[in-house]
């Protein structure tokens, strides 16, 4: 090399370096800052206590539960219609024009910002199918905010399903579903768990889809219908933000708050993250 | 040889405008083992492929002609799919056993087909692995990643779990060839006990394997099938002058 180029290629070093020292370091100041102001109001009562005397006392038990159930009803909308649409679309569609703009849809679902699934939420699940703002519609409308995570994970992860697998279940006499079913679906799921498990991170931690659809500013027990309104770990950090009454008191809350959320989803994503690392490095040993 | 088991009348097969098998007609004889021998791309693969229409899934691929399993067309509208692939059986180029347990692989296609009952899965399994030549070294990993196993050794899983439907025919394409000489010295061992029970069509590209193995040699040259006889006499006294040279090592 010479040494022009060998002195470029040390300062482009030395700059991706720098680009990654600080994109870390803001991740820790970040937490720095959140532990030092939220660490002291943790505990176990904080986490099964529910918010007393306008939530200026007592613990965030039900925004956590709510926050759960949320997670639960979208996965349980998102997961398997994600992962039935990846399977029409790499299995059975034939690459025609409803395909390819299906595809698209899916695609750009992505880029929309949240709080346009927040309206649409809001006429289609609250006002048109009438579920009222509630659980079920908070739940599906973070569903849709997440579909697109689990259908793009899901099909990239039935592509990679080695087509040897395939014609050997056809040679046995398989009918394409029983082939899907038993050996692809299989082949690919954990590649399609790491997926969802991502998008729980994703769903967990957004604001705008449920303030119109199904977040409570206050309740005062957890939902016992998916017709109930729930209270919700980011949305009680901006009601203690924005509309605090005592902020000296409510201060506090706000950051174990935010802390506790952030650990439930850096949790979720370093699993779904470690999680892949690890099927990456089993799926290498197979080949 | 008494009976043939497959009879194949003017076959063409098309991928799009290629014309990879030009009017083959030849006779596959029951329990028997049939070598398929010629240089790459000549075809036999395709060929191997139109026994039990796995060509179906590749797009473009169109084929005419008449192939008959016991007297009746394959090619028929009306043929049952899932029913030829049972009769007729494949084990491909690279062992491909699923990412299951061995029990798993072998009880796969008893399972498709409806077999529930554990004692009698149990007993297709052994019986399959024996078949395979399996058995001894398996019996106590039964439950264990297919994945596991040496190459060899997956391939005989494979022809295990190819055998555990009882097919009447078994289709093996290049077994050997991702195998070293002592796997692939168990699996043509192998295939010559099967031919007890099985029709074998095995496609081969060593010819030594072809001269060791088969009964009946069916030699292809781009797409066209040159000569068909038993082994014996196409290695000893060839008819045709691009068989000899094919057998002597001239070309391919
Ligand atoms: N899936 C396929 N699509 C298109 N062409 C193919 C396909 N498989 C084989 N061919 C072509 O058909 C011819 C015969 O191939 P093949 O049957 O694989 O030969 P062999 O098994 O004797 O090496 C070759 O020209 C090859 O390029
Ligand atoms: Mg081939």
């Amino acid at each position: 090399m010479s040494g022009a180029r060998k002195s470029k290629d040390r300062t482009a070093t030395i700059m991706l370096w720098l680009v990654m020292a600080l994109t870390c370091g803001m991740l820790a100041l970040i937490l720095a800052f959140l532990v030092s102001k939220g660490w002291s109001v943790l505990s176990w009562e904080f986490l099964t206590k529910k918010p007393r005397s306008m939530m200026t006392a007592g613990g965030i038990s039900t925004p956590i539960v709510g926050t759960l159930q949320l997670v639960l009803v979208s996965m349980g909308f998102a997961f398997p219609v994600g992962v039935f649409t990846a399977v029409y679309l790499v299995e059975y569609a034939r690459d025609d024009w409803f395909t390819r703009a299906l595809r698209l849809a899916v695609r750009s679902l992505a880029g929309v910002p949240s709080v346009v699934f927040g309206l649409f939420g809001l006429s289609f699940f609250v006002i048109f199918m009438g579920f009222d703002p509630s659980l079920l519609s908070a739940g599906l409308t973070l569903g849709c905010l997440a579909l697109p995570v689990i259908v793009g994970a899901s099909e990239s992860a039935l592509l990679a399903v080695p087509r040897d697998y395939r014609d050997a279940s056809y040679a046995l006499g398989a009918t394409q579903w029983q082939t899907i079913r038993k050996v692809v679906l299989p082949a690919a799921f954990p590649s399609i768990i790491t997926g969802a498990i991502l998008s729980v991170g994703r769903v967990a931690g957004e604001t705008a889809p449920i303030i119109f659809t199904g977040a409570a500013f206050f309740a005062p027990r957890f939902a016992k219908s998916i017709f109930d309104q729930v209270m919700a770990l980011p949305y009680h950090v901006l009601i203690l933000a924005t509309a605090g009454t005592n902020i000296e008191k409510t201060r506090p809350i706000q950051y174990g708050t935010v802390l506790v959320l952030l650990f439930f989803v850096l949790g979720m994503t370093m699993t779904g993250v470690l999680w892949r690392a690890r099927l990456r490095i089993r799926q290498r040993a197979q080949r | 040889m008494e009976k043939d088991k497959f009879s194949v009348r003017d076959l063409d097969l098309y991928y799009g405008s290629n014309h990879a098998l030009k009017k083959i007609n030849l006779q596959i004889p029951e329990r028997a083992v049939t070598a398929l021998i010629g240089p790459s791309g000549c075809g036999k693969s395709s060929f191997l492929r139109c026994l039990n229409r796995m060509n179906d899934f590749i797009p473009g691929c169109s084929v005419s002609g008449k192939v008959e399993l016991d007297g009746s067309d394959i090619y028929d509208a009306n043929t049952d799919l899932i029913n030829l692939r049972r009769r007729v059986g494949m084990v491909f180029q690279r062992p491909n056993p699923f990412p299951m347990s061995i029990f798993d692989n072998v009880a796969y296609g008893p399972r498709l087909h409806g077999d529930r009952d554990r004692n009698t899965l149990r007993d297709i399994v052994e019986e399959s692995l024996r078949v395979s030549a399996l058995w001894g070294e398996v019996r106590d990993i039964l439950h264990t990643p297919a994945l596991a196993l040496s190459g060899g050794q997956q391939q005989r899983l494979c022809i295990a779990r190819a055998v555990a439907v009882q097919p009447e025919v078994l289709l093996m394409d290049e077994p050997t060839s991702a195998l070293d000489p002592m796997a692939t010295a168990r699996i043509e061992e192998l295939v010559r006990e099967l031919r007890t029970r099985y029709t074998v069509v095995i496609v081969t590209h060593n010819m030594q394997q072809a001269a060791r193995i088969s009964d009946t040699t069916d030699f292809f040259l781009s797409g066209e099938m040159v000569e068909s006889g038993p082994t014996q006499q196409m290695f000893t006294s060839p008819r045709d002058k691009r068989t000899e040279d094919y057998i002597t090592g001239r070309f391919g």
